[in-house]
Parts: C-alpha cells; sequence; structure tokens
C-alpha cells in the first residue's frame, strides 16, 4: 500500500481526533464529577459552531472578514465560547441540577430533552437549511517527507492540544481545578472543606462546554457546512473516545480521541466511506465489553 | 367486587368506543388514530424493556425497522418474494426477537446510562445498513409496493380495516404484556430492576432474564414494523431514525413507566396532539424537548400512577 497516502490518513486523523477530543473532555469533566452522561454535549458543540458562523458572517457583512481575517476568527471563537459556556452552565441549573438526587437515569432523560430542544432551536433559527463558513482558511501548506499538511490542519491539532495543556494544567495547579478534584472525590467532604460543590460543578459545566465551543467553530471552518443535525454523530463519537480513553481521565479522553480519529480515517482502507460511523460504534461496544474502564482508567467498583 | 365491577364496565365502555370511533371521524383521522395505535405497540414493547427490566434501551427503533423491513423483503415485488401475511408476520416477529437476544449479548454486563448510549449506536448502525446495502434493501430509495394483509379473499386497504387491524395488535400485545408482567419472569424483571445485586443473590439468573427482556420487548417492535410496512406500501431508511426511538420512550415517560393506560394517554398526546397543532409544526420539537424536562422534573413518575409499586426507570 502507498505509504504517503497512509500518512496523510493519519494526518487527517488526527485533525479530526483532535476535535473529537477537545469534545470528548467535556463529557470526561462531567462524568468524573457528577458520573453522568451530559447527553446535551454535543447539541453544544452544534450552537458553537453556528454562534462562530454568525460572528463571522456579520463580520463579513460589516466589511471587516476581509482586512483582519485571523482577529475575526478569535473574535467569533471568543463569542462562541461565551455563549457555550453560558448555555453549558445554564443546562446544568436548570435541567440537571433539580435530578442531582433523582434516579439515575432521570437526568439523562432530561439531557435528551435537552438536546432536542437545541436542536429544533437552531433548526428554527435557521428555518432547517445548513449554512456554509466563509471562504477564510488559507489552502497552504506545507510539504513533510512527501505528504501535503495544510496550515489549517496543523492549527487545529496545535490548538487542541494546547487547550489539553491548558486543561491539565488548570486541573492540577489552580484552587478551582483542585476544587474539582475533590468534589469528583467526594462531594459530601468537599463540601465539608468550605468548597462550594454547586458552583464547582457549574464551572465544571462552563468549561467543558467552552472547549465544545471551540471544537464546533473549527469543524465549521474545516468542512465550511454546518447544520443543525451536526452535533449529533460527533457527540457520539466523542463520547466514544472518552469512553475508550477511560472515562473520567483527562489525558485518556485525548488519547481516545486522536486513536479514533486515526482508525476513523484508516477505516475507508477497508471499508466504504459510509460505513464510517459503524467503525466507532463498534469500538464502543467491543471497548465495553472487553476493557470497559478503558485504556488509561482506573477501577471503580460498580459505579456505572 | 364492586369497584372491580365499575372497572370492567368503564374498560368495557372504553373499549366499545374505539371499536365505534371510526365509524365517526372519517378516513383521515382512522389513519392517525392507527399511527397512535402503533406507537402504542411499541410503547408496550418498550416497557417491557425499560418499565419492567429497567433496562434503558435508546435503540428500540432497530426492532420496529428490522420487522417492517422483513416484511417488505419477503412480501413485495422487490425478491419477487410473496409469503403469506399469517405466516410472515410471526415470522418478522420471530427475526425481531433473534435480533434482540443478539443486541442483549454484548450489552449484558453494562449497566444505566452505557447502555443507553451503546443501544442508541445499535439503532443507527441498523439504520446505516438499511441505508447503505443497496443490493438488498435498495438503500434510501426504499421499498415500494409492499402487500397489504389478505385473508380469505379480502384485502385490507382502507384505513377503517387497518385501524381496526391495529386495534387487534394492541389487544393481543396488551393481553400478552398483563400475563408476563404477572408471570415468574414478570417477577423476575422487577426484582432485577429494583436492585440487580439482591436479585442475583435470591437465584435470578440475570443473564437470561435480561437476554428474554430483551428479545420479548423486541418482538411488540417486529409486530409493529410489519403492520407498519403493510400499511405504508413502501418504506425507507429515513421512516427508522433515532426520533421514533426517542419518541416510544417520550410516551413511557409521559404516560408513566408501567402503565399501559398511561402509554395510550402518552401516545395520543405525542402523535395526535401534533396533528391538531399542524401550523405548530416547526415548534412541535422545540416544545417537546422543553416538555421533556419539565416533566423529567416535576412528574418523575409520568401522569397515571405506574402499577404495583412500580418505581421510575433506576439502575
Amino acid at each position: 500500500m502507498d505509504l504517503s497516502l497512509l500518512a496523510e490518513q493519519i494526518v487527517n486523523g488526527l485533525s479530526i481526533g483532535g476535535v473529537y477530543a477537545l469534545i470528548a473532555l467535556g463529557y470526561t469533566l462531567v462524568y468524573g464529577i457528577l458520573t453522568m452522561i451530559n447527553f446535551a454535549h454535543g447539541e453544544i458543540f452544534m450552537v458553537g459552531s453556528f454562534m462562530g458562523y454568525w460572528t463571522l458572517a456579520f463580520l463579513e457583512q460589516k466589511g471587516l472578514l476581509w482586512d483582519w481575517p485571523q482577529l475575526s476568527v478569535i473574535v467569533a471563537m471568543s463569542l462562541s465560547v461565551i455563549t457555550c459556556g453560558i448555555l453549558g452552565s445554564a443546562l446544568e441549573r436548570f435541567a440537571y441540577r433539580p435530578l442531582r438526587t433523582a434516579p439515575r437515569l432521570a437526568p439523562l432523560i432530561s439531557a435528551i430533552g435537552a438536546s432536542i430542544f437545541l436542536q429544533n432551536l437552531i433548526m428554527v433559527m435557521v428555518k432547517g437549511r445548513m449554512r456554509v463558513y466563509p471562504d477564510i482558511i488559507p489552502l497552504t501548506g506545507i510539504e513533510v517527507g512527501g505528504i501535503f499538511v495544510s496550515h489549517f490542519q496543523i492549527l487545529i491539532i496545535g490548538v487542541s492540544l494546547l487547550l489539553m495543556v491548558a486543561l491539565w494544567i488548570f486541573i492540577r495547579r489552580t484552587k478551582v481545578g483542585i476544587a474539582m478534584r475533590a468534589v469528583a472525590e467526594d462531594k459530601m467532604a468537599a463540601s465539608l472543606m468550605g468548597i462550594d460543590v454547586n458552583r464547582i460543578i457549574q464551572v465544571t459545566f462552563l468549561v467543558g462546554s467552552s472547549l465544545a465551543a471551540v471544537a464546533g467553530v473549527m469543524v465549521g471552518m474545516y468542512y465550511s457546512q454546518i447544520n443543525h443535525m451536526m452535533g449529533f454523530i460527533p457527540g457520539i463519537k466523542a463520547f466514544t473516545a472518552a469512553v475508550v480513553g477511560g472515562i473520567g481521565n483527562i489525558p485518556g479522553a485525548m488519547l481516545g480521541g486522536f486513536l479514533l480519529g486515526i482508525l476513523e480515517s484508516l477505516s475507508v482502507n477497508i471499508l466504504p466511506a459510509q460505513y464510517k460511523d459503524v467503525v466507532a460504534f463498534s469500538i464502543l461496544v467491543a471497548v465495553l465489553v472487553f476493557r470497559p474502564r478503558g485504556i488509561l482508567g482506573e477501577v471503580v467498583g460498580e459505579r456505572v | 367486587m364492586e369497584s372491580e365491577y365499575k372497572k370492567r364496565l368503564f374498560y368495557g365502555l372504553v373499549f366499545l368506543g374505539l371499536i365505534l370511533l371510526p365509524q365517526f371521524v372519517g378516513n383521515y383521522w382512522s389513519h392517525i388514530l392507527g399511527d397512535v395505535g402503533l406507537y402504542v405497540m411499541l410503547g408496550i414493547g418498550l416497557n417491557v424493556v425499560v418499565g419492567l427490566a429497567g433496562l434503558l434501551d435508546l435503540g428500540y427503533v432497530a426492532f420496529f425497522g428490522v420487522g417492517a423491513y422483513s416484511y417488505a423483503l419477503l412480501a413485495s415485488p422487490h425478491f419477487h418474494i410473496h409469503i403469506p401475511f399469517l405466516v410472515l408476520v410471526p415470522l418478522c416477529i420471530l427475526i425481531a426477537m433473534i435480533l434482540g437476544a443478539l443486541l442483549g449479548l454484548p450489552v449484558l454486563r453494562m449497566r444505566g446510562d452505557y447502555l443507553a448510549i451503546v443501544t442508541l449506536g445499535f439503532g443507527e448502525i441498523i439504520r446505516i445498513f438499511l441505508n447503505n446495502l443497496d443490493p438488498v434493501t435498495n438503500g434510501p430509495k426504499g421499498l415500494l409496493r409492499i402487500d397489504p394483509f389478505r385473508i380469505f379473499g379480502f384485502t385490507i386497504d382502507e384505513p377503517v380495516e387497518w385501524y381496526y387491524t391495529i386495534l387487534l395488535g394492541i389487544l393481543l400485545s396488551t393481553f400478552f404484556y398483563k400475563r408476563i408482567m404477572d408471570s415468574k419472569i414478570g417477577r423476575a424483571w422487577m426484582a432485577m430492576r429494583e436492585d440487580q445485586t439482591a436479585a442475583e443473590l435470591m437465584g435470578i439468573d440475570l443473564l437470561r432474564y435480561k437476554l428474554l427482556a430483551f428479545s420479548i420487548g423486541a418482538s411488540f417492535g417486529g409486530l409493529g414494523g410489519a403492520i407498519f410496512a403493510a400499511r405504508q406500501g413502501s418504506i425507507f431508511p429515513e421512516n427508522f431514525s433515532l426520533i421514533v426511538s426517542i419518541n416510544v420512550l417520550c410516551i413511557l415517560i409521559l404516560g408513566g413507566m408501567g402503565s399501559i393506560r398511561g402509554v395510550i394517554l402518552g401516545a395520543f398526546v405525542l402523535v395526535g396532539l401534533p396533528e391538531l397543532l399542524r401550523e405548530f409544526e416547526q415548534f412541535r420539537m422545540l416544545l417537546f424537548g422543553l416538555l421533556l424536562i419539565i416533566v423529567t422534573i416535576f412528574k418523575p413518575t409520568g401522569f397515571f400512577r405506574p402499577e404495583k409499586g412500580l418505581k421510575i426507570v433506576n439502575d
């Protein structure tokens, strides 16, 4: 088989894997702290993508986009991060918090409701039509050992890695981060130590949703077409990535994301491209059956 | 005794009303009522898995789809096979049951929300296959000119006739559901739902009863699917998307888990009401999502009291 083709597929896999990893971090953070799957997380990613589009479209209309393309993208990302951060914490406050002591599946059902709500909210707003991002990514790139890697791919991988390292430092070194770990470990003990558990949980949703927003804008720029259904499949895949790496584990989510991206990208050598989604689901089932704690996950008694 | 008698009288009257209903509402509404009825059937089936056995299945549409495609492939010009429905419908149910057991095998050890996500993935896999296995399923173009039910030279093709067919299907399903709920199997499921570990210690073979729950639950989906295919006359992969699973689950949640009355009410609200609100079509799902959150928070047991001390889904 052609080696340079293989290398190219791996680079493609790493770029989309970076996106999966960013979304997966949101699942993992929330799961780590509440042992709950935030089913609406994929929809937050979708809203992030639309927010980025609306900002860029507005700037284009005002004639600012083409004069300051880099700055415009930064503005779009920031607005998207802010919107999604607020949305994520609002979701926690109104849809999940009242159910914290309810049977375990109640929050999941509420999350399905939130997911349907957000999908249809955007659908009503865009009248069900897809949107196309302005064509601002340069098609330039570099040649490494005979394969072409676009600057934008490098940007996606770079931004994902950077955010993951930042998150890692945030969790390990800052006061809020340490409080998050304490709450994940034992809510009661944490609150006795003077930690405001509700606030920390809200911060967790805020951080996870912000990461999804960045992923949303990058996907919008990368694939250019976005629609209100776009959150579902990446959401499931990012969840798969989180499970593969070991849910609740931050380096695991990154590893899982990149791994899933590469596997999926390589799968087209064996299977027709339409079955790409089947590959991800099969990996999910296989991991849950044979190694439910994932690659890096620790053994936790019967928590699930 | 007195109240038992009243209860029977009440149900008798309701039943009589359901029999007479199509005579007053005409073809269009008979068709809609048929849709409601199909959802009732699916609701009863999912109730076995979620309400009785406590296993949250988000891929229930897979069984509906497989029932429909099994019927359509074996009773249409697509392969030039025309198996009479009295043979084919039980076969569709059987195929759905086998699929249910096959799905049950790998996911048996998972609990709660993991199970939910995996079954959701399973439902999607089935839809992707229906969409892409063109030589067998004809892909997105779907299967056309599916045989209706024919019995002794009589063809069921009017909406009113389908209404009665579906009503009969619901009666059979309800009867079967009640019998199994009160049987040893039903008791074992409920024990399993309330506390898996305790149930296992009491000697309930979890593996066996979970498999049973999946395959018996799937049988209702298979029946519903076969009727759906025969009634529509043509089916497409989009008929079997995730939203069907979600709708059926919502019927259970709205109506109250574990209650047939609840399932019927839930199906009327969920399928019937949007028909009344046609002009709000685009806001329908928006409100629906909101309603789902509100109902879960304020009325976690649904609008009907669950029967015999049922709790809402537990892990």
